[in-house]
C-alpha cells in the first residue's frame, strides 16, 4: 500500500475556499474594528463563524476518510511529516518572542541604561534611567492606577504561586496523554478515554489558573500589556502560549469525542498522535516560559 | 471513495472533476494549482510593474511632477511588497507545483486540499494589500521592510498590509510544508535524494527556509500590531523596547527571504543550462552542498543590512566576515554553470539566452553585494541607489529572468505547443538591454550619493535618472511581449506539435521529458522507472 500509485488524491476540495473567506473576513473585520469602524465586530463574528464551520466540516471529512481506510501507510507518513514541520514553524514563532525577551533584557535595556554603546544615549536622553529588570522603561509606562492615573509602579510575576502550580498541571497532563496513548495501543478503550478526559481537564484547568493570574496582574499588580517591555514580553509570551493551550485542549477534546464513538485503531490514529505531539510541544514551550519569564 | 479510485483508473478520467470555474476553485490537481499560481504571479508582476512605472516617471526629472512625497513612498513600498510576496515567491511556487511531482515521479502533491488552500489564500490577501491604497492615509509607506517606528505610526493602510502579510505567510508555510513532505515522502522508487534534479533540491532547501522564517516575520508584524493598538512597547524606547529590535527580527526573516527568491532561481538555471549545453551538470553534488551552505549562512548574516544602525564593533566585524563567506558557495555555483557550458554543444534558444544573461548579471549583482558586505564601505553605500541597483540586479535579471527562462523552457511541455522563437528572442534582447539601461546607472547615482526612497533629488543626479527611467519604460513595455507569447503559446503557438522531449535529448536530464506533451492531467499514477540522470 505504500507505493505512490495508491496515494489518495481527493478529486476536489470544497472547504479551502470557505476557509479563505472566513479568515479574510475575520482579519478585514479586525482591521476595521481596530480603526474604529462600526462594521468591524460584525465582520469578525461572521468570519469567525465561517471559519469554525469550515474547520468542523474539513476535519469531519478527514476523520471519515481516515476511518473508512482511504489513507495508505504512505499517506500516513505524509501527515506525520506535515505535522512535524507545522510544529517546527510554531517553534520558530515562539522563538521570536523568546528572542525579543533575550535581546531587550540583555542588550537594549542595558544600553538604555548607559552600558557599552549606550553611554551617550543615557547621558542625552534618559540620564535618570536605572536599567534594572523588570522594567517598564525610562518613561515608566503603565502601572497601578492611583487617583485615576497610571502611577508607573508595577510588580513582576512571581514564579512560585500559580505559575508553579501550572507547571505541575501541564507536566501531569503530558503524563496522562501518554497513558491514554498506551491505552489506545493496548486497545484499552476505557484507559484511552479516561486519559484523554484527564488531559483535557488539566488543560482547561491550566487556562483557568492563567486567567486568574492575568486578572490579579491587571487588577492588583499594575502589570498590563502597557507596562513597558516587561509587561509586553510577559503577556505576549504567556498569552500566545495560553492561546496554544486552548487550541491544544480543543483538539484533544475532538480526539476525545472521536475516541468515544469508536474511532482510532492501534495502527491508525494519526489525529491522536498529532494532538499528543502538539500537546507536548505546548508543554515544552511552557517549561521555557517558566524558566525565562518567571524564574530568571 | 469513488473519486479515490477514479484516480487509479487512468490518465484522462475527468468525469469526477468539477468543470467550469469550479474546476479552478475546487481543484486538487498540482498542475491546475501551478497554473493558478503562475497566472496570479504574472498579474501581480504587472501590477507591481505599473507602480514601478509611477516611480520611474516621477524620477524622470528632478522636482515633483506626479506624486506627493507620501504617495511616492506608498508606491515604492507597495512595489516592493507586491513584487516580493505577490510576484516572485508565488511564481516559484507555481513552478514547484507543476514540476516537482513530475520530476520525482509522484502522482501529485502530498496534501492536495491544503495545496488548494495555499493558493486561494493569495488573491484575497493581495486584494487586502492593494485595497490599502483606498483607505484614509493610503497604503503602507514605510518601505517593504516596514521598519518601526514609521510603521507603528501610520494609518489604517498599515493594518491591512499587516493582515495581508499574515495571510500570505500562512499560505507560504502551508505551501512549503506541502513541498517538503512531497519531496521527502513521495519520490518514485529509485529516485534517491542525490538523484533529484537540482530544481527539486533547491526547492527542498527553500521550503525549509520558508517554514523557518515565515513565522518569525509573522511574529514581527504581530508585535507591530500590538505596538500600534495594544499599548505594548516592543519597539518603543520609552517603555524599554528598541526600534532596532524590529530591524533585527525583520532581517532574521528578511535575509533568508531574499535567498528564498534566489535558490529556486539557481535550481532552474541548473536545470536549463545542461540541456542547451548538451552536457550533464558540472559538479552536481557540490551544487547541492553549496545550496545547503548558502541556506545555512543566510541565518547568521542578517545584521549586514543594519551596519549603520549603531551596533557594537564586534557585531559589525562578525556580520561583515560571515557575509563574505557567502561568496564562496555562490562562487562554486557560478563556476559550475560556466564549467557546464565549457566545451558543450551549445545552442541559444530563448530559455538558454535568459539563463546565460542570468549567470553574467547575477554575478554582477553578487559582486556589488560583496562590496557592501565590507562594513566601512557600506557606511557610504547604505540607503543609496547603489543598494537599489544591487538588489534589483539579483532580483530582476536574476530571479525574474530565470522565471521567464523557466516559462519558455517548460511551456511547450505543459501545453504541447511551441512558442514563437523569434518573438522570444526579441523579448530577450529587449529585456537584457533595457534592464541594464535601467539599473546600471543606479550604481553611479548611488556612489555619487543619491539616497533611495525620495521623489525629488539634487540636479546633479538628473542625467542618469533620466537614462534609468528610459530603460525602465522600455523594460516594462518589453514584458508585454512575454504576456503575448504566453497567451499565444497556450492557444497553439507556432502550430508545430512538440515532441515528448521538446528539447534535443532532454529526456537524459529529467523524468518530466519522458511524459507526453502536453503533460497528461494526472501523471505517474504508477511509479515510473527512474532513469538515472547523468551526473558528472
Amino acid at each position: 500500500m505504500s507505493t505512490p500509485g495508491a496515494y489518495y488524491i481527493p478529486s476536489k476540495a470544497t472547504w479551502p475556499v470557505l476557509a479563505t473567506a472566513g479568515l479574510v473576513i475575520l482579519l478585514a473585520g479586525f482591521a476595521n474594528y481596530l480603526n474604529g469602524s462600526s462594521i468591524g465586530p460584525t465582520m469578525m463574528i461572521v468570519g469567525f463563524v465561517v471559519f469554525i464551520l469550515m474547520l468542523t466540516g474539513w476535519f469531519a471529512l478527514q476523520a471519515s476518510e481516515s476511518e473508512s481506510g482511504m489513507y495508505s501507510t504512505c499517506v500516513g507518513i505524509s501527515y506525520r511529516m506535515g505535522m512535524m514541520w507545522f510544529i517546527f514553524s510554531e517553534v520558530m514563532f515562539f522563538a521570536v518572542f523568546f528572542g525579543t525577551l533575550w535581546y531587550t533584557r540583555n542588550l537594549s535595556v542595558p544600553w538604555l541604561g548607559g552600558e557599552g554603546i549606550g553611554a551617550a544615549t543615557k547621558e542625552l536622553l534618559w540620564p535618570s534611567f536605572d536599567a534594572v529588570w523588570p522594567t517598564n522603561g525610562p518613561a515608566h509606562l503603565g502601572g497601578k492606577i492611583v487617583d485615576g492615573k497610571p502611577s508607573g509602579e508595577f510588580e513582576s510575576m512571581s514564579a512560585w504561586g500559580l505559575p508553579f502550580l501550572n507547571t505541575l498541571i501541564l507536566l501531569s497532563s503530558g503524563v496522562t496523554v501518554t497513558w491514554a496513548h498506551h491505552g489506545l495501543l493496548a486497545q484499552h478503550r476505557g484507559q484511552l478515554i479516561k486519559g484523554l478526559i484527564a488531559t483535557v481537564a488539566l488543560g482547561f484547568l491550566f487556562v483557568i489558573c492563567q486567567a486568574i493570574e492575568y486578572h490579579e496582574a491587571y487588577s492588583e499588580m499594575g502589570l498590563t500589556l502597557g507596562s513597558g517591555i516587561y509587561g509586553s514580553t510577559f503577556f505576549m509570551l504567556t498569552g500566545f502560549h495560553g492561546f496554544h493551550v486552548c487550541v491544544g485542549a480543543i483538539i484533544l477534546s475532538v480526539v476525545l469525542f472521536r475516541s468515544s464513538i469508536g474511532h482510532f485503531k492501534p495502527e491508525n490514529h494519526f489525529a491522536f498522535e498529532a494532538a499528543a505531539w502538539y500537546w507536548h510541544f505546548v508543554d515544552v514551550v511552557w517549561l521555557g516560559l517558566f524558566i525565562f519569564v518567571y524564574i530568571l | 471513495m469513488q473519486a479515490a479510485h477514479a484516480h487509479e483508473h487512468g490518465h484522462d478520467d475527468h468525469a469526477h472533476h468539477p468543470s467550469g470555474i469550479m474546476r479552478w476553485v475546487q481543484t486538487t490537481n498540482h498542475k491546475d494549482i501551478g497554473t493558478l499560481y503562475l497566472i496570479f504571479s504574472l498579474t501581480m508582476f504587472f501590477i507591481g510593474g505599473i507602480l514601478a512605472f509611477g516611480i520611474r516617471a516621477e524620477l524622470f526629472q528632478p522636482g515633483l511632477q506626479f506624486w506627493r512625497p507620501e504617495v511616492f513612498n506608498q508606491l515604492t513600498t507597495m512595489h516592493g511588497l507586491i513584487m516580493v510576496f505577490g510576484a516572485i515567491m508565488p511564481a516559484f511556487v507555481g513552478f514547484a507545483n507543476w514540476q516537482i511531482p513530475m520530476m520525482i515521479g509522484a502522482p501529485d502533491m502530498a496534501f492536495a486540499r491544503m495545496n488548494n488552500w495555499s493558493f486561494w489564500l493569495l488573491p484575497p490577501a493581495a486584494l487586502l494589500l492593494v485595497s490599502s491604497f483606498f483607505v484614509p492615509g493610503g497604503a503602507p509607506a514605510a518601505g517593504w521592510t516596514i521598519y518601526a517606528p514609521l510603521s507603528t505610526q501610520m494609518g489604517p493602510g498599515m493594518d491591512l498590509g499587516i493582515f495581508a502579510l499574515h495571510i500570505m505567510g500562512a499560505s507560504s508555510i502551508m505551501g512549503s510544508i506541502n513541498i517538503v513532505t512531497t519531496i521527502l515522502n513521495m519520490r518514485a522508487p529509485g529516485m534517491t535524494l542525490m538523484k533529484m534534479p537540482l530544481f527539486v533540491w533547491t526547492w527542498l532547501i527553500t521550503a525549509f527556509l520558508l517554514i523557518a522564517v515565515m513565522p518569525v516575520f509573522a511574529g514581527a508584524v504581530t508585535m507591530l500590531l500590538t505596538d500600534r493598538f495594544f499599548e505594548t512597547s516592543f519597539f518603543d524606547a520609552a517603555g524599554g523596547g528598541d526600534p532596532v529590535l524590529y530591524q533585527h527580527i525583520f532581517w532574521f526573516f528578511g535575509h533568508p527571504e531574499v535567498y528564498i527568491m534566489i535558490l529556486p532561481t539557481f535550481g532552474v538555471a541548473s536545470t536549463i543550462i545542461p540541456v542547451f549545453a548538451r552536457k550533464p551538470l558540472f559538479g552536481y553534488s557540490s551544487m547541492v552542498y553549496a545550496t545547503a551552505s548558502i541556506a545555512f549562512l543566510s541565518f547568521i548574516v542578517w545584521a549586514h543590512h543594519m551596519f549603520t544602525v549603531g551596533m557594537p564593533i564586534a557585531g559589525e566585524l562578525y556580520f561583515m566576515y560571515a557575509t563574505m563567506l557567502i561568496a564562496i558557495p555562490t562562487g562554486v555555483k557560478v563556476f559550475n554553470w560556466t564549467a557546464t557550458m565549457w566545451k558543450g554543444s551549445m545552442t541559444f534558444e530563448t530559455p538558454m539566452l535568459f539563463s546565460i544573461a542570468f549567470v553574467v548579471l547575477f554575478t554582477m549583482g553578487g559582486f556589488t553585494g560583496l562590496m557592501m558586505s565590507i562594513a566601512p564601505s557600506d557606511f557610504q553605500y547604505h540607503d543609496t541607489y547603489f543598494i537599489v541597483a544591487h538588489f534589483h540586479y539579483v532580483l530582476v535579471p536574476s530571479s525574474v529572468f530565470i522565471l521567464m527562462a523557466a516559462g519558455y523552457f517548460w511551456l511547450p511541455k505543459w501545453t504541447g505547443h511551441m512558442y514563437n522563437e523569434k518573438i522570444g528572442q526579441l523579448h530577450f534582447w529587449m529585456s537584457v538591454i533595457s534592464v541594464n539601461i535601467l539599473f546600471f546607472p543606479q550604481h553611479f547615482l548611488g556612489l555619487a550619493g543619491m539616497p533611495r526612497r525620495i521623489p525629488d533629488y539634487a540636479v546633479q543626479f538628473a542625467d542618469w535618472n533620466m537614462v534609468s527611467s528610459i530603460g525602465g519604460f522600455i523594460f516594462g513595455v518589453s514584458q508585454l511581449l512575454f504576456l503575448y507569447i504566453v497567451i499565444d503559446t497556450i492557444r497553439g503557438g507556432t502550430g508545430e506539435k512538440v515532441s515528448d522531449e521538446v528539447w534535443e535529448d532532454a529526456h537524459k536530464h529529467g523524468l518530466e521529458w519522458t511524459l507526453p506533451s502536453p503533460a497528461p492531467y494526472h501523471t505517474f499514477t504508477t511509479p515510473p522507472d527512474v532513469i538515472p540522470t547523468e551526473h558528472q
